[in-house]
């Protein structure tokens, strides 16, 4: 099985790379399109601001849209799951992937912090490959100051943070999957959800 | 809901082949306290929120590189962690956040020159950087009326003096503008210690704690003076701090971080307990 992290350029792809090494598991990080062509599952981390993420993927963008419609199992991390939706506000109006349906959109001002920065938990909406094993109420460990706003149907678990924001969402086939945490730093939680993820790729 | 972070601290030095973690009073007289990656190992057992990193060799004394620790610290903890101490060029947080570090943190060169600030946050984003800001009380009120006069636990009035190496040299610098600075600046988070309190098990330094969380908009990390479990809820509570950072406490085995979180969850304070 290969499962192939997507190296755009930008952000810390150690950790997720070790995440995965740890469960026993492999995976190549790679921006060569041969390579994520041949890739059986593929990881799509970020950090970062919207609009340079969605510049530096445009030459991978058709590659990634071919693996999924032919089922492959996708995972979105954090700005990886925002780019999964169809447009973002950050920084001006700017388009996504749009394989979930959704707009990326800042939490509203209020006497809350932002970002969003550390442990809360999650409230499972929908059960999925990724959430199996996991408790309502797990804790896991966010950083961002934008959310995907998207229709329920699509949100797979939510979390409380002043609103209610999608930190789970999934398509309608089931096969791409988002999430707005960093499951590579939620403790074992995360490494469950990382072991459900190598579980699709089967 | 968001939790209150939990933040043990191991203080490295990097003298000894493959480091060793040493937690000192008031940064001076050191006490061994164990290897780095298995104290780190341990804590993400018990339950720590995040992990911080200090390379207390760096400020001053030759600059050595801490990668090897943090890299195999990162292999198996999979929790944010956090690495300052000497840090001065953007070459060298590119190299620590490579090697699989989530946030560095920044001191004296932010000091030197807080261009270094704007520059790190617009380059690795501000949720990478946190801004250390080591203070002591000054009660020297007069010719400082321009500082933020900030009432003491007795009633009596001081300011909050920013200092570098250790304690070792007061800067002039008024903390509560410097921290407001270091927000515009695009710093994340802030790691507040109080040099008072450094290693005195006295508590953490509440007056300045509160007057930063309660201003600014970014997190507040207290440090400094934890000498029991009592002084995190203090900190939470009446120091209104987002995170609190212990080290002596919990590398001589006299609480664990699970203690404290079950301590503080029995009082009401929202923590990530272990089993979720």
């Amino acid at each position: 099985m290969k499962i192939v992290i997507i190296d755009y350029g930008l952000g810390n792809l150690r950790s997720i790379e070790k995440a995965i090494e740890y469960i026993g598991a492999s995976a190549i990080i790679s921006k060569e399109i041969p390579v994520i062509d041949s890739a059986d599952a593929l990881v799509l981390p970020g950090v970062g601001a919207f609009r340079d993420a969605m510049m530096h993927f445009e030459t991978l963008e058709r590659v990634v849209k071919d693996a999924v419609s032919d089922g492959k199992p996708l995972l979105g991390i954090c700005l990886g799951m925002q780019m999964l939706a169809s447009e973002s506000e950050e920084g001006g109006l700017h388009g996504g992937l749009d394989l979930v349906p959704g707009r990326v959109v800042r939490f509203p001002q209020s006497e809350l912090k932002v970002p969003h920065m550390g442990w809360n938990s999650l409230v499972i909406k929908k059960d999925i490959p990724l959430l199996k094993g996991i408790k309502d109420g797990s804790f896991v460990y966010f950083v961002h100051s934008y959310h995907v706003s998207t229709e329920k149907k699509y949100r797979a678990a939510v979390c409380d943070y002043g609103v209610e924001f999608s930190a789970v969402i999934t398509n309608k086939a089931g096969n791409v999957t988002g999430t707005q945490f960093h499951p590579e730093k939620s403790g074992e939680i995360g490494l469950r959800m990382l072991r459900n993820f190598v579980g699709m790729c089967d | 809901m968001l939790t209150k972070r939990i933040i043990p601290c191991l203080d490295v030095t990097l003298d000894r082949e493959g480091g060793c973690v040493v937690k000192g009073v008031e940064f001076v007289d050191l006490r061994e306290a164990g290897d780095p990656v298995s104290l780190a190992k341990r804590y993400n057992e018990q339950g720590a929120d995040e992990l911080v990193f200090l390379d207390i060799t760096a400020s001053h004394e030759r600059r050595r590189t801490m990668i090897d620790v943090i890299e195999r610290t990162a292999d198996e903890v999979f929790i944010p962690l956090t690495v300052g101490g000497g840090i001065s060029s953007t070459e060298a947080i590119k190299k620590i956040l490579r090697a699989g570090a989530d946030k560095v943190s920044v001191n004296t060169a932010a000091i030197n020159n807080p261009g270094f600030v704007k520059e790190a946050a617009d380059m690795f984003g501000s949720q990478c950087i946190v801004t250390a800001i080591d203070c002591r009380r000054n009660k020297n009120i007069k010719g400082n009326e321009d500082k933020t006069i900030i009432e003491l636990e007795d009633g009596t009035p001081a300011w909050y003096e920013v200092v570098i190496y250790g304690g070792r040299k007061p800067m002039g610098i008024d903390t509560v503008r410097w921290a407001q600075k270091v927000e515009s600046l695009g710093s994340g988070e802030i790691l507040l210690t109080s040099m008072d309190r450094d290693g005195t098990k006295d508590g953490f330094d509440l007056p300045i704690t509160r007057t930063l969380s309660e201003l600014l908009d970014i997190p507040i990390i207290a440090s400094g003076g934890a000498g029991n479990i009592g002084h995190m809820y203090d900190a939470f509570t009446k120091g209104k701090a987002d995170a609190a950072l212990a080290a002596s406490i919990f590398h001589f085995g006299e609480y664990t971080v699970g203690d404290a979180k079950e301590y503080l969850r029995e009082k009401g304070v929202p923590v990530r307990v272990q089993g979720f």
